[in-house]
């Protein structure tokens, strides 16, 4: 058996950023990855993905892009290529193609855990969880009620429309993936009803800047998980209705309604090959568009005090949007027999915590964690939304929280040696 | 968000739904209820329904009133107008529960009310109960709310405060979504 002191699951931005952070305080650590570096980012996105930050906010410790276009969107061979020489520049102990099978408690974690693979088993003193927040595609129950011809893809399947059938495709879901999803499928001919339930909307440029960039600046990113009243409540919020593109274009309901994207409300049953949606798309526009609205007041009100509202490349005055056109009557109820040869569930991930058999799963199958340190001894998790900020899930929130849950490993090593 | 002014009254017990929402979270199976109502038919197209217990926070609940409520038709159906439409009583079911939900955010987001009036309105064909036209639903085609709302509020901030009580509301969700009904006879 191996030894270590600490194990980190996952070679992404996040547990290669918590490796940095180990390295430097020179914590012994290996970083199991299932494949390769950026595994996920590699083998788990569709063709056409690029990130939804802009490259110059792609920032991990010690490390940056520093291409010639800051202002751009990584494709995935990009992110690759930027994780993996953050991985050889940090000189990152990464084991590749090793699974984890199982990680069982020793003394109920108090005196580490056991991590078997399928190259071999490492004991730990603590152990990071940097799996990612999107293992596995979220489908909703009544997809079972698919009958016959009617094919079922979700979006850890799909690579590009080439691989449709012709004809129609119902895109379930109108966050970031079912969007960028909806718009390229139906610019291929295959026309697309899109199920619209409760959503974020956000430009991508708003008064000349990047959205992100505002956000980053006004500190809205930055926004600590003890200063929102419902944390549980912020860690459901679904992604910004965003895709990075070469014309940096804003990619709304309203965008995909100018395409010819058939709006509907949520997909609320399937019955006798018949979809049925909820009569409330017109609240859930109003909701996303009220919600907007609200931040970029917000960011107009940082604006004018920071002095933006006097520079060259920034828009004086605010701006607001057209809300949201929703039909006049949207359809109640699709065929799917005559009108749907594909449906994609573009209906969230969740993380896979199979191989953890460590009692620190609440009923619904979710970490028990505060801010990211889990609930059994030396045990973290990194790189789930609003873990300990607003911008947890991107590569850009990797660094400070491993900074901040780094701080807490060493704590507790360190409160260990001295008990011991 | 928590921003509730003390002199905001809206009549609302804000504190005890929190409580509530939070007991319910650690013991889901006590926020498991089930409504009833029991109908009997009275004469012609006039029932009459009453309303007491129900179950819920584990064990039966009853109330110290039974509520009753008349339905019947109007006379234009050759009826004796003993009281509102059921489809009427629908229409009444989502003002209700959108207006408590208006009342309650409210108070939660520390508005004070004055005054909230929902009109309602619901269009049907009658086309498709009497089975003149297959093509006709029998309930409605589409139903509209306006609300006249005078509150201390900014017009967006009353546009939030709707959106949010629709996005709670039972009847909402009740009508904008399918539900299994199962009838049987004893």
């Amino acid at each position: 058996m191996k030894k270590t002191t600490t194990v980190i699951i996952g070679a992404g931005q996040a547990g290669l950023a918590m490796s940095r952070c180990l390295t430097r305080r020179s914590i012994d650590h290996v970083v199991l990855e299932r494949g390769e570096v950026a595994n996920s980012w590699r083998t788990e996105r569709w063709d056409s993905l690029r990130l939804l930050t802009p490259n110059w906010q792609s920032r991990l410790p010690d490390y940056t892009y520093e291409g010639d276009d800051p202002d751009g969107y990584m494709n995935m061979a990009e992110v690759v290529r930027f994780l993996d020489r953050y991985a050889q520049v940090t000189a990152a102990p990464v084991q590749a193609k090793t699974r984890v099978l199982n990680v069982t408690p020793v003394d109920d974690g108090r005196s580490g855990y056991q991590v078997v693979t399928d190259q071999g088993t490492w004991r730990c003193r603590t152990l990071v969880i940097a799996t990612g927040a999107c293992n596995i595609a979220s489908v909703p129950r009544i997809a079972g009620n698919l009958t016959g011809h009617v094919q079922s893809l979700t979006p850890m399947q799909y690579r590009n429309p080439g691989q449709l059938e012709e004809g129609g495709v119902l895109v379930v879901g109108a966050s970031a993936t079912g969007v960028q999803l909806a718009k390229e499928i139906h610019e291929s001919g295959r026309p697309v009803t899109l199920a619209v339930g409760e959503h974020v909307r956000a430009p991508r440029t708003y008064r000349g800047r990047d959205i992100k960039w505002w956000m980053d600046a006004a500190g809205i990113l930055d926004l600590s998980w003890r200063e929102v009243d419902d944390i549980g409540r912020a860690r459901n919020v679904p992604s910004l209705q965003l895709v990075g593109s070469a014309e940096r274009a804003t990619l709304d309901l309203n965008a995909l309604g100018d395409l010819g994207v058939r709006l509907a409300g949520r997909l609320a049953g399937i019955h006798e090959g018949k979809a049925q949606f909820s009569g409330s798309l017109g609240n859930v526009c109003a909701l996303a568009d009220l919600k907007m609205n609200r931040l970029l007041e917000s960011i107009d009100q940082w604006a004018a005090e920071a002095g933006f509202d006097d520079v060259p490349d920034v828009s004086p005055t605010p701006i607001r949007f057209d809300a949201t056109r929703v039909p006049e009557r949207p359809d109640l109820g699709l065929d799917l027999k005559d009108n749907i040869r594909t449906v994609l569930w573009a209906t969230g991930y969740r993380p896979d915590y199979s191989w953890l058999n460590v009692p620190v799963l609440d009923r619904r199958g979710r970490l028990r964690h505060d801010a990211g340190v889990v609930d059994a001894p030396g045990m973290y998790v990194l790189g789930l939304p609003f873990l300990r900020r607003r911008k947890s899930s991107l590569i850009d929130g990797a660094g400070d929280d491993a900074r901040d849950l780094s701080d807490h490993l060493a704590g507790y090593l360190s409160d260990w040696r001295m008990a011991a | 968000m928590t921003n509730v002014t003390p002199t905001v009254d809206n009549g609302v017990n804000v504190e005890a739904l929190v409580g509530a929402r939070e007991a319910l979270t650690e013991m889901p199976a006590a926020a498991q209820f089930t409504w009833r109502a029991t109908c009997n038919w009275v004469n012609g197209t006039h029932s009459q329904t009453s309303i007491n217990g129900f179950f819920g926070l584990g064990e039966e609940q009853s109330r110290e009133t039974t509520f009753t409520i008349d339905a019947d038709h109007p006379e234009v159906f050759a009826s004796e107008d003993k009281g509102a439409t059921p489809v009427e009583l629908v229409l009444t079911g989502l003002a209700s529960c959108l207006t408590a939900g208006v009342a309650s955010v409210a108070q939660y987001r520390g508005i004070q009310l004055r005054s909230v009036k929902a009109i309602l309105e619901g269009e049907m064909d009658l086309q498709g109960i009497l089975g003149i036209e297959s093509d006709a639903r029998n309930g409605f085609d589409a139903i509209r709310v306006t609300f006249e709302i005078d509150a201390d509020a900014s017009e967006e901030d009353l546009k939030a405060l709707v959106a949010q009580s629709q996005k709670r509301s039972a009847v909402f969700d009740i009508i904008t979504n399918p539900t299994n009904v199962f009838v049987e006879v004893k």
